[in-house]
């Protein structure tokens, strides 16, 4: 295993060991050691479930900010979709991409654009029928990451294609150099992300060698800036710069990339929760007859993200507000022609083992002996006291050598008594007793 | 050799149940870092065969043992029996009941997938006394 880089970290400070994000971490990747709480770098998926559920605010998103913006010569944003869902009553796109150039972008490229791209390029792709079906997408970086440590089976299925946002920074970038003779280096591309997993998809790209993207930065952080740029536009600071559709757009929400391929067999799944569901399902092959599985980790999809400040549902509403009078589609791939080389990844995606016992898979099975061994000494109470989010993860944690049966208040507890029983049977009157003690 | 012993008891009474042990197993299998195209066959096979034992025959044990080179899956349960053997192995042939079929269960898939996606299968059911299916899944198979 490499060096891992993950957007989701912990501030120490703030932690107080409690066991709400080692309960909700959905690759067990979490546990609370010596009262603070420890993420198994090989494990995060950087879903930000810990950040969401964490009522100390322990648990953060690494992000860019805006001052990072200097580095570079010619500075391009890239909105998210699901950008536009955090502002009320807009009604066109403008307003927020001028206000990106009045925060000191030079230019904007939506990835709602390059979202409408990728949608033809997946349709194309499912016609010519070379894809192993059911299509899993591969938009959201949270469950391609999944998919990657817990569904070996499914890794053939997901969708070789580059994400909307990696798409959007290799289309802007070439258009900027065309533009300014500036070499790339001095091109900035920043997505305006919803989330951590984001981040990470930036700094650990998965199926391409390196990320055209040079910076993402939050949405909660460019939000209270933007919007008041947005507010001081005047009518001539307002160019026209939009070019998404109903599709692009769409993509913010769960179920918008699936339409857009206007074909009937799909499913789309949104919260980490049903995600997994779905997946074993399909790992099953229990979900019959289906072409095409959207998932998304955060409910609503990626208006759903962390780093986003609306509710997940008001945004949804909003969004359709916003598209209701916009063309279906304002980007198309060239006709009759293949989707693109630089559109399709470079390498598949590969299971990666973090989660199994041992590579011998012997050794694994009498590990799995003992983990069953441990496990029945165990309350079955899965209360976290130990740091664990359950009694067998506990029991896992102990044979992997990582823990103490004795972490276990329980056995602990079991422990002293009999300790203390044993202190009390110890005759410590050389077999002298007198007629009180009976 | 070492050998994981896997011992379920499938209860009948409670249809919701149904597809549990198998799961475990699917999870184990996962955890010990099995071939996954073997594993989707032990879960898709035992899957099936855990469905039966509950529509048909009111629940029964699952015995499954695990040794690095095969997943050997014993499904015993004390129900009505298997009266023509070579017809339940015809797909499309039922005797599910309304209340399971409009869950999407009895297409009379169970016994035909069990057979396909399994390397071994054997069936001994004696009416009126119960059923013992025996399926042995090979971690490297032609079949995946």
């Amino acid at each position: 295993m490499g060096i891992f880089f993950h957007s989701v970290t912990l501030d120490e400070s703030k932690c107080v060991g409690c066991t709400n994000c080692i309960k909700r971490c959905p690759t067990e990747a979490i546990r609370v050691r010596s009262g603070k709480a420890v993420i198994m770098s090989e494990r995060c998926i950087d879903c930000g479930e810990c950040i969401r559920i964490c009522p100390h605010h322990a648990k953060r998103a690494k992000h860019d900010h805006l001052s990072m913006l200097e580095k570079f010569t010619y500075k391009i944003a890239l909105p998210a979709p699901s950008l536009y869902g955090q502002f009320n009553n807009l009604d066109d796109q403008d307003y927020v991409l001028s206000g990106l150039k009045k925060l000191g972008f030079d230019d904007v490229m939506e990835v709602s654009g390059a979202a409408e791209l990728v949608s033809e390029a997946t349709r194309r792709l499912m016609d010519a029928g070379t894809l192993q079906r059911p299509v899993i997408s591969s938009a959201c970086p949270a469950v391609v990451r999944l998919i990657r440590v817990r569904f070996p089976d499914l890794c053939d299925h997901v969708l070789p294609l580059l994400s909307p946002m990696e798409t959007a920074a290799r289309i802007a970038k070439q258009q900027a150099m065309q533009k300014t003779g500036l070499p790339k280096e001095q091109i900035g591309c920043f997505f305006i992300t919803p989330c951590p997993a984001k981040v990470t998809d930036i700094r650990m790209p998965i199926g391409i060698e390196k990320s055209e993207v040079d910076g993402a930065i939050a949405i909660s952080e460019i939000f209270p800036q933007l919007s008041s740029r947005m507010d001081k536009l005047t009518p001539k600071d307002l160019e026209s710069l939009s070019n998404s559709g109903i599709i692009g757009v769409s993509w913010a929400t769960s179920g918008g990339e699936s339409s857009a391929l206007l074909k009937e067999k799909y499913l789309a799944a949104d919260g980490i929760e049903n995600v997994i569901r779905v997946l074993e399902e399909i790992e099953d092959e229990r979900i019959g007859e289906l072409d095409f599985i959207e998932l998304n980790a955060c409910s609503g999809g990626c208006v759903g993200g962390v780093l986003c400040v609306e509710n997940p549902y008001v945004a949804i509403a909003r969004l359709q507000r916003l598209r209701k009078y916009l063309p279906v589609s304002q980007n198309h791939l060239e006709k009759n022609k293949t989707v693109p080389e630089e559109m399709n990844w470079g390498s598949g995606l590969e299971f990666s083992n973090v989660l199994t016992l041992s590579e011998d898979i012997s050794r694994a099975m009498e590990m799995m002996m003992e983990i069953d061994k441990v496990e029945a000494e165990l309350p079955g109470l899965d209360c976290g006291a130990c740091g664990a989010p359950s009694c067998r993860a506990f029991a896992e944690d102990t044979v992997r050598g990582s823990c103490r049966k004795e972490d276990c208040v329980f056995i602990l507890r079991k422990e002293i008594r009999r300790f203390a029983d044993s202190l009390s049977n110890l005759d410590l009157d050389g077999g002298k007793r007198t007629n009180d003690d009976e | 050799m070492s050998m994981l012993q896997l011992r379920y008891s499938v209860p009948g009474d409670d249809f919701t149940r149904a597809g549990e042990a198998s799961g475990d197993v699917k999870h184990k299998l996962k955890k010990l870092g099995y071939n996954p195209s073997a594993i989707r066959r032990v879960s898709i096979a035992m899957y099936e065969g855990e469905i039966n034992m509950v529509i048909h025959a009111g629940g029964g044990e699952a015995n499954v043992d695990v040794d690095p080179d095969k997943v050997v899956i014993v499904l015993t349960d004390h129900g009505p029996g298997i009266a023509d053997v070579e017809k339940a192995m015809q797909e499309g042939w039922s005797t599910a009941p309304d209340n399971v079929r409009s869950l999407g269960f009895g297409a009379g898939m169970g016994l035909p997938n069990m057979k396909k996606y399994s390397d071994e299968m054997t069936i001994d059911s004696v009416v009126g006394q119960g059923t013992t299916l025996k399926m042995v899944v090979y971690a490297q198979s032609e079949k995946s």
